[in-house]
């Protein structure tokens, strides 16, 4: 019997070929083909201004140049703006850049021209010969700036509001105004960005023999990019392949599409009937790529003597920069997953989106769930406070409890479903953390700490993360005479394992051997229906697609393999790919029938010789009996009614330097409940992952702009990414499984969890360690500092634990 | 790939991984481009070309050098490997790099190549680090995938599986 693979700590069988350096990422292609053209990107070095006049004359003088490309160059849907992906009705100002800048540049690093020569060197000489004349305006950087709006970014929207969107669920206002306590918070937290090791990039290919253009990209949707670059080159679906290679991560930012790279390159390609590659380089991906996180908050809460909340209120701002290709999905994702694990009573949100000169923002891991998570750990921790209560007491009064599922919260998710959650456990999970972090003994640890004259803090954050959102994914599940199992899903993959867990699913569910089983993601031509790997979707949507398939072919092949063993398909299994009559010796290779199932009888291998010995079909029809198909092959969609709701929780223990402020982390322990774990050791592996760009998004980064909208950190020197020294020397990982009962495999997905309740964790050890409150996030060492410089007349922390009441 | 026209070119010897490569470059080719454009290695990744990710990470001599902060012709007389150098004769994985594959030392693998060198010329030095001079060993690479954890692990299980060769 095979062993079983499906929950199994399986190897990565991509891992073979990066550690070999034989993988393949985008800028990888292509390099022996000496007609390469390479392309570079002349980006306004403005944040708001008008284009007065763009003088290319000296480019083409440049030995080595091809071509150079400017709006004023652009026909036909090219030259319309760039297409606002997710429409939204709230959306009432929606406005998206164009493949090149026309009239006006809105920020630092929008696209002017783009130059196309034999090397990205010369072609980066060119781009440097281009002039410019500007009439410069006046940019509006930060949402302050927006928000006053002294000054607009586009003529043609007052005030610098592209949205404003309300959800209500019971009357909040009413309810805290009748609540026995209240609390007013205010809550910032700023900019980062998913800074992916590779950058964006794209390359294409226009074969004239076939009419076909080929299109290579770092994307997490190979499938929009075709359908993009087919509307935008006139060009038909079925002449358009795009292919997504390996991805050095995405973590978000990949998924927005089409980039105008990803248009122009393919546009030149075609024009000039040589390849053509884009790669961004570092700073590009800082200025001209896409950020997130930042958001203004003002929570209002009414609660009773337990800690129960009767009423919640928040307001807040998001800053969504220069255009709003991506809609509002940031947002929505904020206003309705702050709610967390807890059921408040009454609830009202409201946000205002918010145009800036900035760079465009567009969802990065967690998306919106941090700030969200940030949110109501906040006012959860400031209702504990008040109260004078454990902080998990007050969570405990406010959890769904395990009963009430399915559990609906009366608004609209994201995806335009209810918001409604699938599973989950959480006062389990709270017990789980607790124990893993050593909470009940952490007062102990804080006064041994103290006596040595150390300061040290606990924190806790709990989060809910709507997963695996529609509409759909698909699967092909193919065998082949040779007994190897050819499989291709749609959606794209950037590290998280999806050739290996894609693989243990079908071994198991065909029962085949798992080293016979090659996976394919992101190939238009191998699955042109797909929509992408974001939000925690792969494993939940082409993971189930991939089971449907598999039991489709397994299906069939024991229809086939019953007739020719002259069994019944009741007194089948298979193993290791051998279809086997229980009990007896009967048996035939998968291989062998695949060969039956396709009656083109020609002996060209091992396994058709071996089907010879087998008769199947009824000679009295035709070969290819109606309503079937030659070939051993399976095929299905997978669709939820809804999203699946994960769900976690992160303890942190941290020690505060009585001098230089600096933040060290002691111990990090999360509980984790992602339904049923395909591979636990890439469920960790994505853990830990999360954690670390949770740290970074928490304790250092942060997007300096100055107030005229230049981004001054725009490199790895600069801003400041988590290296191997900032992160936490282990993570404890508990795991809880509820099964998701809205798809057969019973998974969440997992793909955020480890990032969306860093700010809210940090900030509550921090401010246990200190005793003040902390309301804005990140946190460096300085701004801690200048907090203790103001907080310098309250009792000393290591004495009052627990933040003063408001 | 030559580039036509105004700039003066060099001819510039490589060896890399054992075997010469003939490229002709101009004086500001960077030698990560001509490792990866020039001479097809591709292994070598560029992440920052500003010498701080630490991707780009090959070793020249033995040590271990930034090739975005090189200029291939710079690196005429120099015995270069890079990560498709790193394989056993027989095409198995070194340790370092059989290590990354045992401890889940990768995801999406951008980075791996500036690890697998960095930790190969670590490992040269000290063969048996303690758990904090792991960490100090790739101090200087920067991944966003992993969180790093099993990156150290790793380290270490190439010092045990090392060991183990001797
Ligand atoms: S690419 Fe050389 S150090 Fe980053
Ligand atoms: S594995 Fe992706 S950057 Fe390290």
């Amino acid at each position: 019997m095979t062993t079983k693979l499906f929950g199994a700590k399986v190897p990565r069988v991509e891992d073979q070929r990066f550690l070999r350096g034989q993988g393949r990422y985008v800028d990888d292609l292509l390099t022996d083909d000496p007609r390469l053209l390479h392309a570079a990107v002349l980006r306004s070095p403005h944040a708001h201004a008008r284009i007065v006049d763009i003088d290319v004359s000296d480019v083409l003088d440049l030995d080595g140049v091809v071509a150079v490309w400017t709006w004023e160059d652009l026909t036909g849907p090219m030259a319309e703006p760039l297409p606002l992906l997710i429409p939204h009705p709230t959306l009432t100002h929606g406005r998206t850049q164009y493949a090149l800048a026309r009239e006006e540049v809105n920020y630092v690093g929008e696209a002017i021209a783009f130059v196309v020569a034999v090397d990205r060197y010369v072609a980066e000489d060119a781009v440097a010969r281009i002039r410019v004349d500007y009439e410069h305006l006046q940019p509006v950087v930060g949402i302050a700036a927006a928000r006053a709006a002294e000054r607009t970014v586009h003529d043609d929207v007052p005030d610098n509001v592209g949205a404003r969107m309300e959800q209500e669920n019971g009357d909040a206002r009413a309810a805290i105004a009748a609540a026995p306590h209240t609390l007013t918070l205010d809550l910032d937290i700023e900019r980062s960005a998913c800074t992916p090791m590779e950058g964006r990039g794209t390359v294409a290919r226009w074969d004239p023999d076939t009419s076909r253009l080929t299109v290579w990209s770092s994307t997490q949707t190979s499938t929009g990019v075709r359908g993009c670059v087919a509307a935008k080159l006139g060009l038909d679906l079925a002449k358009v392949d795009v292919i997504t290679p390996d991805v050095g991560g995405g973590f978000g930012v990949k998924v927005v599409h089409p980039w105008p790279e990803e248009l122009l390159v393919p546009l030149a390609a075609k024009t000039l009937g040589r390849p053509v590659k884009y790669t961004e380089d570092r700073r590009e991906h800082f200025i001209s790529s896409a950020h997130e996180r930042a958001q203004e908050h003002h929570v209002e809460v009414g609660f009773d003597d337990e800690g129960r909340v009767l009423g919640l209120d928040v307001e807040f701002w998001h800053d969504h920069g220069a255009y709003t290709p991506y809609g509002l999905i940031v947002p929505i994702i904020t206003s309705t997953q702050l709610l967390g694990p807890y059921k408040p009573q009454n609830y009202r949100v409201v946000f205002e989106s918010l145009y800036t000169n900035t760079v465009i923002v567009t969802p990065y891991r967690g998306a919106g769930r941090p700030q969200g998570c940030f949110v109501m750990e906040r006012t959860m921790d400031a209702i504990a406070a008040y109260l004078g209560k454990d902080r998990t007491e007050v969570r405990s009064a406010n959890f769904i409890q395990p009963d009430e599922f399915p559990y609906e919260h009366g608004l609209i998710f994201q995806d335009g479903r209810e918001l409604t959650y699938d599973s989950g456990d959480y006062p389990a999970s709270l017990a789980k953390l607790k124990e893993l972090v050593g909470w009940d003994e952490f007062e102990d640890f804080r006064a041994e700490m103290a006596a040595q004259g150390r300061r040290v803090g606990i924190g806790l954050a709990c989060y809910v993360e709507g997963t695996g959102v529609g509409p759909y994914e698909g699967a092909h599940v193919h065998i082949e005479t040779s007994g190897k199992v050819k499989v291709a899903t749609g959606l794209t993959t950037q590290g998280q394992g999806h050739q290996t867990a894609f693989a243990q699913i079908v071994a198991d569910t065909l029962g085949v051997r798992f080293e016979d089983v090659e996976v394919t993601t992101g190939d238009t031509r191998k699955m042109p229906y797909a929509v992408g790997t974001f939000a925690s979707r792969a494993a939940v949507m082409s993971g189930s697609a991939i089971h449907l398939a598999a039991l489709r072919a397994k299906e069939k092949a024991l229809r086939i393999a019953a007739e020719a063993l002259e069994a019944s398909e009741e007194d089948l299994e298979i193993a290791d790919g051998v279809v086997s009559v229980k009990g007896t010796d009967a048996s035939i290779d998968l291989g062998t029938v695949a060969v039956l199932s396709n009656p083109l009888r020609y002996a060209f291998d091992e396994a058709s010789k071996a089907a010879t010995q087998f008769s199947v079909g009824d000679p009295g029809k035709p070969p290819v009996a109606e309503g079937d198909e030659p070939g051993l092959e399976g095929k299905d969609f997978y669709s939820p009614p809804r999203s699946t709701f994960a769900n976690g929780m992160h303890a942190v223990i941290v020690e505060t330097d009585p001098d230089t402020a600096e933040i060290t982390i002691l111990k990090y322990a999360v509980v984790h409940d992602c339904g049923h774990l395909i591979n636990p050791m890439i469920v960790e592996g994505q853990i830990h992952g999360g954690v670390a760009q949770g740290v970074g998004g928490a304790l250092y980064e942060r997007m300096a702009y100055d107030e005229s909208g230049q981004l001054l950190n725009a490199s790895f020197m600069d801003f400041l990414m988590p290296y191997v020294t900032e992160v936490p020397t282990s993570i404890d990982i508990d795991h809880l499984e509820t099964p998701s009962p809205l798809n057969p495999l019973g998974i969440k997905g997992a793909g955020e969890a480890g990032v969306i309740p860093s700010a809210a964790v940090f900030a509550a050890a921090i401010e246990d360690a200190e005793g003040f409150p902390i309301t804005a996030m990140p946190i460096s060492p300085s701004e801690l500092f200048e907090l203790r410089l103001a907080h310098a007349d309250e009792p000393d922390p290591t004495e009052a634990p627990t933040r003063s009441t408001p | 790939m030559s580039i036509p026209g105004a700039e003066q070119l060099h001819d510039v010897r490589l060896h890399v991984n054992g075997s010469v490569h003939e490229v002709q470059v101009p004086a500001r080719r960077l030698l990560s481009d001509a490792l990866r454009h020039d001479c097809g290695l591709t292994g070598t990744h560029v992440g920052c070309e500003h010498g701080v990710c630490g991707a780009c990470t090959i070793l020249v001599d033995g040590r271990p050098v930034r090739s975005c902060l090189m200029l291939a012709v710079s690196a005429v007389d120099a015995e270069i490997t890079t990560v498709e150098g790193l394989t056993e004769d027989d095409g198995s994985l070194s340790p370092v790099q059989q290590a990354f594959s045992d401890c889940h030392g990768l995801q999406c693998g951008f980075c791996t190549p500036g690890f697998l060198t960095t930790i190969t010329a670590g490992l040269a030095d000290n063969p048996d680090p303690s758990e904090e001079e792991a960490r100090e060993m790739i101090a200087g690479n920067l991944c966003r995938c992993t969180g790093y954890q099993n990156i150290v692990k790793s380290v270490l299980r190439a010092a045990e599986l090392g060991k183990g060769d001797e």
